[in-house]
């Protein structure tokens, strides 16, 4: 992937409800809607589903943000999934911050099967959020990083 | 028949983990009995051209403690998996990282910059930093390269096995020493040895109740019940995230466990894990609401990565762009 941002296509994950988020994307795309192509969507049966490695491990294998989508507080299937959902996201929002990862990279949004303009309209929206971060480039990282340190002072002792 | 040959090292660690294996106590004797020890820095007079002189291989069994931190650290851990057959990440620096680790979430030059020349008992007005090459008038000195990154022994090199712990506790070590000692046979190969695979939760005994928290207690400002779980009081304790086998010892002088024994089994980030549970009992919906009792932690990375930073799945963090 290329660093200039002109040329750079962010990788985002969207991790969705199945029974509102989710369907506000099926609705989406069956009305012809526009928009960004960026985001992959994994269904999870609600967004209380979502443990916040899943979101981590995202970043890891190369994500440049990360998107959580719920039912509206109050609509949850589940009751109170999506009010984990918001804690989990807030807390994690703070983790990102001391490791030095923006944390607008993560987003959290209420969506209702009803609301396939907001799918469109979010997922474009974060994709141009994204694009404006830049990538994220945590696959090559920073063990990667801390290999060539190690093999730059190998070559110096011999 | 020569006995098996024993190597104990020490890299980025604080040599507690040295005096855990002392405290066996009286048992030590059996173990150097046993063994021919070969390699001890810390208890031993030897040299690194010692183990250099070594057949590779040689060395049956290396406890290794401590992170790789700078390039003396680095070296050896090649080195010592060169000539043993097994090596072992022992307590919570080689295996996760630990105390040490936590320097992963700032930076070599921040690091440098605060203990050569912000602490306040320090001069420096020409910034002195250290060198890895002096001529000294007696002659050239070589000091390890202090690197960017604290990493894991098995992020460096193959580890056989992994003994968790800040430190590893003397009666799990001896468990592994007389499991080794009466020949039994090896677990196999990755696997966590010398600790409990549930979680340290199934050791504390506390009684555990639906948790509804409304707020956070910090050790210092609450006085928690001896007969209620702590996290049911408010105390963020890293049970929940934490693998058993230390004998919950934290918990039963009433303090919170901090996590030393590393993620739970089957967990592979143990913050993540403990952000997940502890997301799930604080019973509050408003985000202002929720902020304002997230606020009361005052290092979360800290909290929840204590022993971990390096091995999670962050590592550490991210260079500025």
């Amino acid at each position: 992937m290329e660093t200039k941002s002109n040329n750079f296509e962010p990788r985002i994950v969207g991790f969705l409800c199945n029974w509102c988020s989710y369907t506000g994307a099926d609705l989406a795309g069956t009305s012809r809607m526009k928009s960004a192509p960026n985001l992959r969507i994994v269904r999870l049966m609600c967004s209380g589903r979502v443990d916040p490695s899943f979101i981590l491990r995202a970043f890891q294998l190369g994500a440049d943000g990360v998107l959580v989508g719920g039912c509206h507080p109050g609509d949850c299937h589940y009751q109170e999934g999506n009010f984990k959902a918001l804690r989990r996201v807030l807390m994690l929002k703070r983790i990102l911050r001391q490791f030095g990862i923006d944390d607008r990279r993560l987003r959290l949004e209420w969506i209702s099967a009803a609301e396939g303009e907001k799918f469109a309209k979010v997922s474009t929206e974060f994709t141009e959020e994204v694009r404006a971060l830049g990538p994220l480039r945590l696959e090559t990282g920073v063990l990667a990083q801390s290999r060539a340190e190690e093999l730059a002072t190998q070559e110096v002792a011999a | 028949m020569s006995k098996p040959k024993l190597a104990l090292y020490w890299a980025a660690s604080c040599g507690g983990c040295e005096v855990a294996v002392l405290d066996v106590a009286e048992k030590i004797l059996d173990v150097a009995g046993f063994f021919d020890i070969v390699f001890w820095p810390c208890a031993m007079d030897f040299k690194y051209k010692d183990v250099e002189a070594m057949p590779d291989s040689s060395i049956d069994l290396c406890l290794f403690n401590g992170a790789i931190r700078n390039s003396e650290n680095e070296a050896l851990a090649h080195l010592l998996r060169r000539k043993a057959k097994v090596l072992v990440a022992f307590g919570s620096c080689a295996m996760d990282g630990c105390i040490p680790g936590l320097a992963n979430l700032t930076t070599r030059e921040e690091i440098l910059e605060t203990a050569y020349q912000q602490t306040p008992s320090t001069l420096n007005p020409d910034r002195v930093r250290p060198l890895t090459q002096f001529t000294a008038p007696e002659g050239e000195l070589d000091i390890p390269k202090f690197y960017e990154s604290v990493r894991t022994l098995a992020q460096v090199v193959p580890v056989e096995y992994f003994i968790p712990g800040c430190p590893p506790q003397p009666p799990q070590i001896l468990n592994v020493m007389s499991a080794i000692m009466q020949g039994a046979a090896l677990p196999p190969p990755g696997s966590v040895i010398g600790a409990g695979d549930k979680t340290c939760c199934e050791e504390c005994g506390r009684p555990r109740k639906e948790k509804h928290l409304k707020r956070l207690y910090r050790v210092w400002e609450i006085e928690p019940k001896a007969e209620e779980c702590l996290l049911d009081q408010g105390v963020i304790c890293m049970g929940p995230a934490t693998r058993s086998g230390c004998g919950a010892l934290c918990v039963k002088a009433n303090m919170p466990c901090r996590g030393c024994y590393g993620a739970a089994p089957n967990v592979t980030d143990q913050g993540a894990k403990m952000i997940s549970a502890l997301s799930s009992v604080i019973d509050l919906q408003e985000p202002a609401e929720i902020n304002s009792v997230l606020d009361q932690i005052a290092d979360p990375a800290g909290t929840f990565y204590r022993f971990s930073v390096p091995n999670s799945m962050l590592h550490r963090k991210q260079p500025s762009a």
